[in-house]
C-alpha cells in the first residue's frame, strides 16, 4: 500500500479532539462514535428492560405504576430499535464497508458526520420526555392511534425525535449506497463483494424506501393531535387502521433492516472459522434480495386480528410463509459452509453458531405466527414477545457482538481477552434462553403482552424469565469490560490478518487499521478476496 | 401442590390434551407451569389447537435435521481433531432440494390453515348475537338477538371484580394468591363483576367494536382474539361445548389499565340461558316502566302561618 506523504493527513496523524470527533469526517472515527453511542443506548434500553422484568418478577404491583410500566415498554423498544441495533449496524458499516471494498473513506464524509451527530440530539429529545409532566409516550413503540393521541405534549417530542432518526438513517443509507456503488477498488465487482457489503447495500435501499413512510405516518399523528385533522379519527371520517397499514408498511421492512446486516456479519464469520469459503455465495445474495423484496408484501401479518377480509388474510399469510424459503436457504448455506470445514470456536464463531440456532428458533415461531388461525391465538401475547426477542436479541444483537469480537482486533490492533469473551458468550447464551424461552409458554397459556401484572398462574415462568433477564443484563457488563480492556489495556498485538481463515481486503491493511487506508486503490491479487471465484 | 407436582400436572396437561382430543374437559383458565395452548371449548379452538401442534411438530422436525447437522459438523469437523477444510462451495442438486422441499412443507401447512380460516370467517346462521364494546377499561355486552328473535334492552358493563381491583393497587398489601373464586380457583385479575352469560351448543356471533381506543377481545378457549376498533365492526363466532367459566383478557394495549379489563364467559345449558335471558328482559321492562311512569305532582305545601 502506498504511503501518502501529506503534511497533515499522514497515516496516523490525528487532528485535535474537537476537530477529530465533533467535526469528524473519517469513516473509522464516525464508525467508532456510532458503536459507542449504540452501546450506551443498549444499556439505557437494557435498564428499562430490567425495570420491566423486575415488576414482572411476581404477581401484584410492587415497583411502578401501570402507566410508568407502559412508558418503559414503549421507550425500551424505541431506544433498542432506533438507538442500539440500527446505529450499531451503521457503525459497523462505517468501519468495514470502505475497508472491504477498498475505498479511502465513505463517499460523503461530511454528510456522514451529520447523520451521526443528529442521533444524540434525537435521543436527548426522546429521553427527555421521561422527565416531563405527564411522562413519556406510553402507547407502545407502534404508537397506535387513538391511544397515542391521549398522550401529553411529549408525543410531539417523540415524533420530532423519530423524524430526526429517520433523516439520520436516510443520510446514512445514501452514503452507504454511494460508497458501494462508486468507490469500489478496480476488480471488486459487485458479485465479488463480501456478503456484509451486499446485505448493507440492500438494507440501505430498504431504509430509503421506508423511513419516509414512517415520517409520513407520525406526521399525520402530529396533525391529528395538534392541528385538528382526522386522518385516524373515525368520528372525523378517518380510519384508525389506516395508521396501522402505513406504520407496518414501514415496520416490516424495518424488521429486515435490523436482520439483513446481521446475516452479512454471520456470512463473514462462519467461513473464516470454518476455513472454508462460503457455500452458495450467489444464492446468498439472491436470497437477501428476495427477502428484501418480499418484506414489502407482508406488512398486514402484524394486523391479522384487526378484522381484515378473508382474501387479505390469505394473501398476507401466503406471502409471509414464502419469506421462510429464502431465509431457509441462508440457514442451510451457513450449515453447509461448516460441513467438512476445519472448525475452531473463538468467541465470534461461538456467537455466530448461537445466532444460527437461536435465529432459526425465532424463525420457527415466525412460521407458526404466519398461520392466521394460529396467530389469532398467539397475537399480542408473550409468544410474540418471545418470537421477536429470539430474532432481535439472540439474532441481531448476537450478530453485533459477534462482529465486534471479530473486528475489534482490526480496529484496536489488540486481541480481546478470549477467556472473558467465552465467559461472556456462555453467560449470554444460557441467560438469553432462560429469559425468552419461558415466554413462549406464557403466551401459549394466555398471557397478553404489555401488562405490568398478571394472574398467579403466570407467576412461575415469569419469575424464571426475570431471573434470566437480570442474568443476561449483568452478563453484558463483561462485554463492556472486555471492550475497555481491548482498547486500553490489552498487550497481545493483532496481526494484519488476525484470523487464520480470514480473507478479504480488510485483512490486508495493518492492525490497527491506519487512520487513512486505501488512499491509492489496492491492486487485487488472486486469492485475496473471499469470493473472487464466483463461477458457481 | 408441591413444585414438582405442579410441573407434572402441567406436563400432563400438555401431553394429555394432545393424546385425547376432545375427551378431556375444557379448561377455561391458565394453570401454573402451563407449557402449551389448551384445546379450548369451541370447534374452532380445537381446529386451531390441532393446527398449532401440527406446525409445532413440523418445526421440531426441521429443527432436528438442521441442528443435528450443525452438531455433527461441530463435533466432526473440528480443527483440533485434525479436520482439513474442503474447498467446494456449490452443489446444485442440494440447493434445488432445499428450496423445493420447504415450499412443499409450506403448502402442507397452508392448506389446513386456509380451511380453518374459511370456517372461521363464516359468521352466518348464528343462534345468538352479542355486541361487545371495549371501553377504557371495561367491556360492555349487549344481547342483540337470540334464536332469530330480537332481544330488547339486555346489556351490561363487565369490569374487573372489586377484590382484584383492590389487590392490584401498588403496595396494596394484599397477596394476589389470597383471591379465590367460589370453586377455589386463583382468579386474581381474571374475575369480573358481571360475566357474559351464553348458552352452550349454540353458534354465537360476536360483533366487536370499541368506544374510545383499540382493545382486543380475547378468550383463549374460543380459539381467537379480535381487535375492537372504534368506528369499525369486527365479527367472529364461537360455540361452547361444555358448560363452565372461560376467562380471557384484553389483548391490545389500551392505556394504563390495559391489564385490568378481563373477560369472563359463563356458559350455561340453553334452557338455563333462556330463563336467564327472560329474567333480564323482564327486569329491563320493569326498569323502563319505573323510569317512565307518570308520577302525580306532589301538592305544594300549605303556606305557613
Amino acid at each position: 500500500m502506498a504511503t501518502h506523504a501529506g503534511t497533515h493527513d499522514d497515516h496516523d496523524a490525528k487532528p485535535g479532539f474537537a476537530q477529530r470527533w465533533l467535526f469528524a469526517t473519517n469513516h473509522k472515527d464516525i464508525g467508532t462514535m456510532y458503536l459507542v453511542f449504540s452501546l450506551i443506548m443498549f444499556f439505557i434500553g437494557g435498564s428499562m428492560a430490567m425495570i420491566i422484568r423486575a415488576e414482572l418478577f411476581k404477581p401484584g404491583l410492587q415497583l411502578v405504576q401501570p402507566y410508568f410500566f407502559n412508558e418503559m415498554t414503549t421507550m425500551h423498544a424505541l431506544v433498542m430499535i432506533f438507538g442500539a441495533v440500527m446505529p450499531a449496524f451503521v457503525g459497523l458499516a462505517n468501519w468495514m464497508v470502505p475497508l472491504m471494498v477498498g475505498a479511502p473513506d465513505m463517499a460523503l464524509p461530511r454528510m456522514n458526520n451529520w447523520s451521526f451527530w443528529i442521533l444524540p440530539f434525537a435521543f436527548v429529545l426522546l429521553l427527555s420526555t421521561l422527565f416531563m409532566p405527564g411522562g413519556a409516550p406510553a402507547a407502545g413503540w407502534v404508537m397506535y392511534p387513538p391511544l397515542v393521541l391521549q398522550g401529553g405534549d411529549s408525543i410531539a417530542f417523540m415524533i420530532f425525535a423519530i423524524h430526526l432518526m429517520g433523516i439520520s438513517s436516510i443520510m446514512g443509507a445514501i452514503n452507504i449506497i454511494a460508497t458501494i456503488l462508486n468507490l469500489r477498488a478496480p476488480g471488486m465487482d459487485l458479485l465479488k463483494m463480501p456478503l456484509f457489503v451486499w446485505t448493507w447495500l440492500i438494507t440501505a435501499f430498504l431504509l430509503i424506501a421506508v423511513m419516509p413512510v414512517l415520517a409520513g405516518a407520525v406526521t399525520m399523528l402530529l396533525t391529528d393531535k395538534f392541528f385538528g385533522t382526522s386522518f385516524f379519527n373515525a368520528a372525523g371520517g378517518g380510519d384508525p387502521l389506516l395508521y396501522q397499514h402505513i406504520f407496518w408498511f414501514f415496520g416490516h421492512p424495518e424488521v429486515y433492516i435490523m436482520i439483513l446486516p446481521a446475516f452479512g456479519i454471520i456470512s463473514e464469520i462462519i467461513p473464516t472459522f470454518s476455513r472454508k469459503p462460503l457455500f452458495g455465495y450467489k444464492p446468498m445474495v439472491y436470497a437477501t434480495a428476495s427477502i428484501a423484496f418480499l418484506s414489502f408484501t407482508v406488512w398486514a401479518h402484524h394486523m391479522f386480528t384487526v378484522g381484515l377480509p378473508l382474501g387479505s388474510l390469505l394473501f398476507f399469510m401466503y406471502a409471509t410463509m414464502l419469506i421462510s424459503v429464502p431465509t431457509g436457504v441462508k440457514v442451510f448455506n451457513w450449515v453447509t459452509t461448516m460441513w467438512k470445514g476445519s472448525l475452531t470456536f473463538e468467541t465470534p464463531m461461538l456467537f455466530a453458531v448461537a445466532f444460527v440456532i437461536l435465529f432459526t428458533i425465532g424463525g420457527f415461531s415466525g412460521v407458526m405466527l404466519a398461520l392466521v388461525p394460529a396467530d389469532f391465538q398467539y397475537h399480542n401475547t408473550y409468544f410474540v414477545v418471545a418470537h421477536f426477542h429470539y430474532v432481535l436479541v439472540s439474532g441481531a444483537v448476537f450478530a453485533i457482538m459477534a462482529g465486534t469480537y471479530y473486528w475489534i482486533p482490526k480496529w484496536t490492533g489488540h486481541m480481546y481477552s478470549e477467556r472473558w469473551g467465552k465467559i461472556h458468550f456462555w453467560n449470554s447464551v444460557i441467560a438469553v434462553n432462560v429469559l425468552f424461552f419461558p415466554q413462549h409458554f406464557l403466551g401459549l397459556a394466555g398471557m397478553p403482552r404489555r401488562i405490568p401484572d398478571y394472574n398467579v398462574a403466570f407467576a412461575n415462568w415469569n419469575m424464571v424469565s426475570s431471573i434470566g433477564g437480570f442474568w443476561f443484563g449483568l452478563s453484558q457488563l463483561i462485554f463492556v469490560g472486555n471492550i475497555i480492556y481491548t482498547v486500553y489495556f490489552a498487550r497481545q498485538k493483532a496481526s494484519a490478518r488476525v484470523w487464520e481463515g480470514a480473507r478479504g481486503l480488510e485483512w490486508t491493511v495493518p492492525s490497527p487499521a491506519p487512520h487513512h487506508t486505501f488512499e491509492v486503490p489496492p491492486v487485487i491479487m488472486p486469492g485475496m478476496l473471499a469470493h473472487d471465484d464466483v463461477s458457481h | 401442590m408441591s413444585w414438582t407436582a405442579r410441573i407434572g400436572a402441567a406436563l400432563a396437561l400438555a401431553a394429555g390434551s394432545a393424546a385425547a382430543a376432545g375427551a378431556t374437559a375444557a379448561i377455561g383458565h391458565p394453570v401454573p407451569w402451563q407449557l402449551n395452548m389448551t384445546e379450548g371449548a369451541s370447534p374452532l379452538s380445537h381446529q386451531v389447537y390441532d393446527l398449532h401442534m401440527y406446525a409445532f411438530w413440523v418445526c421440531v422436525g426441521i429443527g432436528v435435521v438442521v441442528f443435528g447437522a450443525m452438531i455433527v459438523a461441530m463435533v466432526r469437523f473440528r480443527k483440533s481433531r485434525g479436520a482439513v477444510a474442503e474447498t467446494w462451495t456449490h452443489n446444485a442438486r442440494l440447493e434445488v432440494i432445499w428450496t423445493v422441499v420447504p415450499v412443499l412443507i409450506l403448502i402442507a401447512l397452508a392448506l389446513p390453515a386456509t380451511r380453518i380460516l374459511i370456517n372461521e370467517s363464516n359468521t352466518g346462521d348464528a343462534g345468538l348475537t352479542v355486541k361487545v364494546t371495549g371501553f377504557q377499561w371495561k367491556w360492555r355486552y349487549d344481547y342483540v338477538d337470540y334464536q332469530g328473535r330480537p332481544v330488547s334492552r339486555v346489556g351490561f358493563i363487565s369490569r374487573l371484580a372489586f377484590n382484584s381491583d383492590e389487590a392490584r393497587q401498588l403496595d396494596s398489601g394484599i397477596n394476589p394468591r389470597s383471591l379465590k373464586s367460589k370453586t377455589g380457583y386463583d382468579d386474581y385479575l381474571l374475575n369480573v363483576n358481571h360475566p357474559l352469560v351464553v348458552p352452550t351448543h349454540t353458534k354465537i356471533r360476536f360483533v366487536i367494536t370499541a368506544d374510545d381506543v383499540i382493545h382486543g377481545w380475547w378468550v383463549p378457549a374460543l380459539g381467537w382474539q379480535a381487535d375492537a376498533v372504534p368506528g369499525l365492526i369486527h365479527d367472529m363466532w364461537g360455540e361452547i361445548d361444555t358448560p363452565g367459566t372461560y376467562r380471557g383478557q384484553c389483548a391490545q394495549l389500551c392505556g394504563q389499565d390495559h391489564a385490568y379489563m378481563p373477560i369472563v364467559i359463563k356458559a350455561v345449558p340453553p334452557a338455563a340461558f333462556q330463563g336467564w335471558l327472560a329474567a333480564q328482559e323482564s327486569r329491563a321492562r320493569l326498569d323502563t316502566i319505573a323510569r317512565t311512569v307518570q308520577v302525580a305532582p306532589v301538592p305544594a305545601p300549605a303556606p305557613q302561618g
